[in-house]
């Protein structure tokens, strides 16, 4: 640590805290001996995946964890000089919301839903601004301009749910900024926004802290989001600090092998080398796909406006290919990759598996086709059938396909071990593995059928960076192996860079720009591509391990 | 210049559209229900006289019209319920429509006074439940209301006035007024209400049982969400959070309940005014069943579903007042 970083009055100031778990809990300190400090006008970033004990350190400093089941056992916590582990309750309310405020990660549920969202920037004035109603009514206004905000006026008076996500985070921040604390936590307050979004708030929080000259503790899994914004950096493993130090340091130069393990599993943005794939067949081809959800409703009922999901989508996917499909929210992508495996039904279009028309298929016709394409889901917890064993979960495709159960239960077991599970797992529930290894069954589950084509719909986007970085090494591998073909959706254009031979950009249902991953990402052309590269947080940072590796 | 309609206005006119092949079809069906059950009004006025000769009954038979096919009776039926109708009460020689009305307020009375208490106490009992979750406070609540949703209605009523009219003698034991007494002004209001006290009890403390559990397990599925930790951080007290943030959002549920419930407010009440003796719907519908009254029958039904249709409406409308994500259309 620096000298002169110790020579400033700190605004928070915490020492050997140790927070305690209930007892049973897998281990009995969810953090422990946390020392950090946050000067004034600083970014104090605290990375670590989940579980790591960073938003319980949070909660202590704002005093609201779940006690009596969760409490601070040891330690201190000093705020400008006062202990605030010997504050009342009462006093506590005094400091929250007005000297320390808070953003939270969901903006979509850290909003009351049934008040408006002037009325809950309101009440925080309310609490703490002894102040006229159309006085605060003209800070909460003026609050909202500064976040910049379009339409102040109209957002004060709107309900969350009639605001964009976006705009929910920067209502967020207008609550957490409105009496200029002098300490702000924000909890992953950029990690359910698209990159574009994610760019703008961290832009914005920087500024506005750099006015108001506040200290910010900044809570975050993302070593993307780190490089972007940090001073200096806490990394957290189990509850216990295992580094911390100036940002370009940790970044750079990480010193404890957790932090260069953790540092090296972020995907840097050079994409693999083109493969020769010319000449290998064409085994999936969507040509003209169209979706719209209809407007619903009839003559006596309510309308709703028709959606266009995807408007004349085509693409092309070769044999042992993997094509990316990326976008933001409300892009088409999931619908894409919903239309191509016939879970939703295409409006018009076509898709030629193998030169059949998937699209064409009878009912049927298509539950023997279902063979050759396969999907991984999103959510390795909801996907997967709680009341089943995974040698079942993973054997009822090829059973359903008319396999010997014995047989199918017998590759099970094999495949188990070729997503480097041990085969012990066969006979365990779901909710007994981590998210890593429940994703891994998924894609054994995938493989069993033997399929040509696999459709991944932001498989790794529910994974810490380390998991997610092996997840995707073993997607690379099988798919090297088996020479599968995959269709990738994603909205991380890092994972994409890394596993992506080809990759199309989509905007409002259309293809912005296609071409191989190395042109895209190197030379993007259309103005909305050059956005979205130019907002992945931390891009002027590479990874250093990855460095001396390629050296 | 054309008036713009307001939106509530064109809402309220469609669901109207609506509710007309809703209630048709309800008469209809039941209409033909009813018909399919073995015997008719003229079986059971001939049974109270104690048998009559043949040809009376068939002159009985064509004076009602029951002779006809069951189609042209329902025509007739329908036709002059199109008109609201609703016929003439064979068993208490009056309309329909006067013998519904004279029965009418007593059952909304007492409908309306006991889910209201039972809405007002269940909710406050099952926030205060919430808030203190697993404490003896909450055990207490919890378990008393256990208790009464499982109690049968007649069972209370009858421990009720065991207890309250014959050994303490401190309210009537039924009916909604004393007979003799010839009261009026607030004295009347005094004695109907007296009268009420322990229907009302009994009715709502069933129903209570119903909206407590419901607000427990709302509020605390609420307090856990996202948005009552942000009011936390934001240095909210926990009164504060209580009203305007917890019951606000943990209310909606309950709300839903509370409409359907009211829809049954005209049938609900059977028991508990039989055994009050309370000149009510409920008793109404239980004597025309036995009288094979089919017009006052048929009448009552109407009514309910009138009550449905009504309700259901102002349901809607509730919610999407207190829901702000919901919006007519």
């Amino acid at each position: 640590m620096s000298q002169d970083r110790q020579d400033t009055a700190p605004i928070l100031e915490i020492r050997d805290l140790k927070i305690a778990l209930p007892e049973g809990s897998d281990r009995p300190f969810a953090l422990d001996g946390l020392s950090l400090r946050v000067n004034p006008g600083e970014i104090v970033c605290m990375v670590g995946e989940s579980g790591s004990g960073k938003s319980l350190s949070a909660g202590a400093v704002m005093r609201l964890l779940p006690e009596p089941h969760v409490y601070v056992a040891d330690g201190s916590i000093h705020f400008e000089g006062d202990d605030l582990l010997a504050k009342s309750e009462a006093e506590m309310r005094g400091i929250r919301g007005n000297r320390i405020s808070m953003i939270f990660q969901e903006p979509m549920t850290a909003l009351n839903p049934q008040k408006t969202v002037g009325w809950q920037i309101d009440e925080v004035l309310k609490l703490h601004m002894p102040a006229k109603r159309a006085e605060r009514r003209k800070h909460a206004l003026d609050m909202l301009a500064r976040v910049q905000i379009p339409d102040p006026e109209s957002a004060y008076n709107a309900y969350p749910h009639q605001i964009s996500g976006g705009q929910r985070q920067r209502v967020m921040i207008a609550m957490a900024l409105a009496l200029s604390p002098r300490l702000m936590i924000a909890d992953e307050p950029t990690t359910a926004l698209d990159v574009t979004t994610q760019l703008q708030i961290l832009k914005l929080i920087r500024e506005l802290q750099r006015e108001d000259g506040a200290g910010i503790l900044f809570i975050t899994h993302d070593f993307g989001v780190v490089a972007e914004i940090a001073d200096h950096v806490v990394v957290l493993r189990h509850g216990e600090v295992v580094e911390q130090g100036p940002a370009a340091q940790v970044l750079n130069d990480p010193r404890h092998p957790y932090t260069q393990a953790l540092i090296a599993s972020v995907p840097d943005l050079a994409p693999p080398a083109p493969k020769p794939l010319s000449d290998s067949p064409v085994v999936l081809k969507g040509t003209g796909l169209k979706k719209t959800f209809a407007a619903r409703g009839g003559l006596l009922t309510g309308k709703r406006k028709a959606v266009t999901a995807v408007k004349d989508l085509s693409f092309a996917l070769r044999r042992g290919e993997t094509l990316g499909v990326v976008g933001e929210s409300g892009s088409g992508k999931t619908t894409v990759s919903r239309l191509v495996t016939r879970l939703l039904e295409a409006d018009s279009g076509a898709v030629e598996l193998d030169g059949a028309d998937l699209l064409a298929c009878t009912p049927a016709q298509m539950r023997a086709m279902r063979k050759n394409i396969q999907m991984v889901f999103q959510d390795p917890m909801a996907s997967l059938n709680p009341r089943k064993r995974v040698v079942d979960l993973i054997a009822q495709g090829p059973i359903v396909h008319g396999a010997n159960p014995a047989e199918a239960r017998e590759n099970a077991r094999e495949l188990l071990e070729l997503v480097e599970l041990s085969p012990a797992a066969a006979n365990r529930f779901p909710h007994e593995f981590s998210g890593g290894q429940r994703q891994r069954i998924g894609i054994a589950r995938a493989l069993a059928l033997e399929p040509k084509v696999i459709v991944a719909d932001e498989p790794v986007s529910a994974l810490d960076v380390s998991v997610q970085a092996q997840v995707l090494k073993l997607l690379a591998d099988l798919r090297d192996r088996m020479n599968l073909s995959l269709l990738f959706v994603t909205h991380d254009l890092r994972v994409a860079a890394q596993l992506c031979d080809s990759v199309i950009v989509m905007q409002k249902g259309e293809i912005v720009e296609s071409g191989t991953a190395a042109e895209v990402f190197t030379n993007p052309q259309h103005p909305y591509t050059q956005t979205l590269m130019s907002s992945i947080p931390g891009r002027d940072w590479t990874p250093p391990v990855r460095n001396t590796d390629a050296a | 210049m054309s008036l713009p309609i307001p939106p509530l206005l064109t809402y309220a006119l469609r669901r109207l559209v609506q509710a007309v092949p809703v209630i048709v079809l309800i008469m209809v069906g039941t209409f033909l229900l009813l018909k399919l059950a073995p015997g008719d009004t003229v079986d059971a006025l001939v049974g109270d006289m104690g048998g009559a000769d043949a040809q009376f009954i068939e002159r009985l038979r064509i004076e009602y019209g029951l002779d006809q096919p069951v189609w042209v009776q329902l025509w007739r039926y329908m036709s002059k319920l199109a008109t609201f109708d609703f016929g003439w009460s064979f068993v208490y020689e009056q309309p329909v429509a006067t013998v519904l009305m004279d029965r009418l307020g007593t059952t909304l009375l007492l409908m309306a006074t006991s889910l209201s208490i039972a809405f007002t106490v269940g909710v406050a009992l099952g926030a205060i439940a919430a808030r203190r979750a697993y404490s003896l406070t909450d055990n207490v609540i919890s378990t008393l209301g256990l208790v009464f949703y499982a109690t049968p209605s007649f069972f209370l009523s009858l421990m009720m006035m065991l207890l309250f009219s014959v050994k303490l003698g401190w309210l009537p034991v039924g009916g909604i007024k004393t007979i003799a007494g010839f009261y009026t002004g607030w004295d009347h209001v005094w004695d109907v209400a007296l009268h009420l006290i322990m229907p009302t009890a009994a009715l709502s403390l069933i129903y209570l049982s119903f909206y407590l559990r419901l607000m427990r397990s709302s509020v605390l599925q609420v307090a856990d969400l996202d948005f009552v930790r942000t009011a936390r951080a934001k240095g909210a007290g926990e009164t504060r959070l209580m009203f305007h943030h917890i019951m606000r959002n943990a209310l909606l549920p309950v709300v839903t309940l509370f409409g359907l419930q009211f829809s049954t407010v005209l049938g609900g009440s059977v028991v508990v005014e039989t055994i009050f003796t309370l000149p009510g719907l409920g008793q109404l519908a239980y004597q025309s069943v036995i009288q094979r009254d089919m017009n006052t029958l048929m009448g009552i039904i109407f009514l309910c579903s009138i009550i449905v249709v009504v309700v259901n409406f102002l349901t809607d409308l509730l919610y999407a007042r207190l829901d702000s994500r919901i919006e007519l259309s």
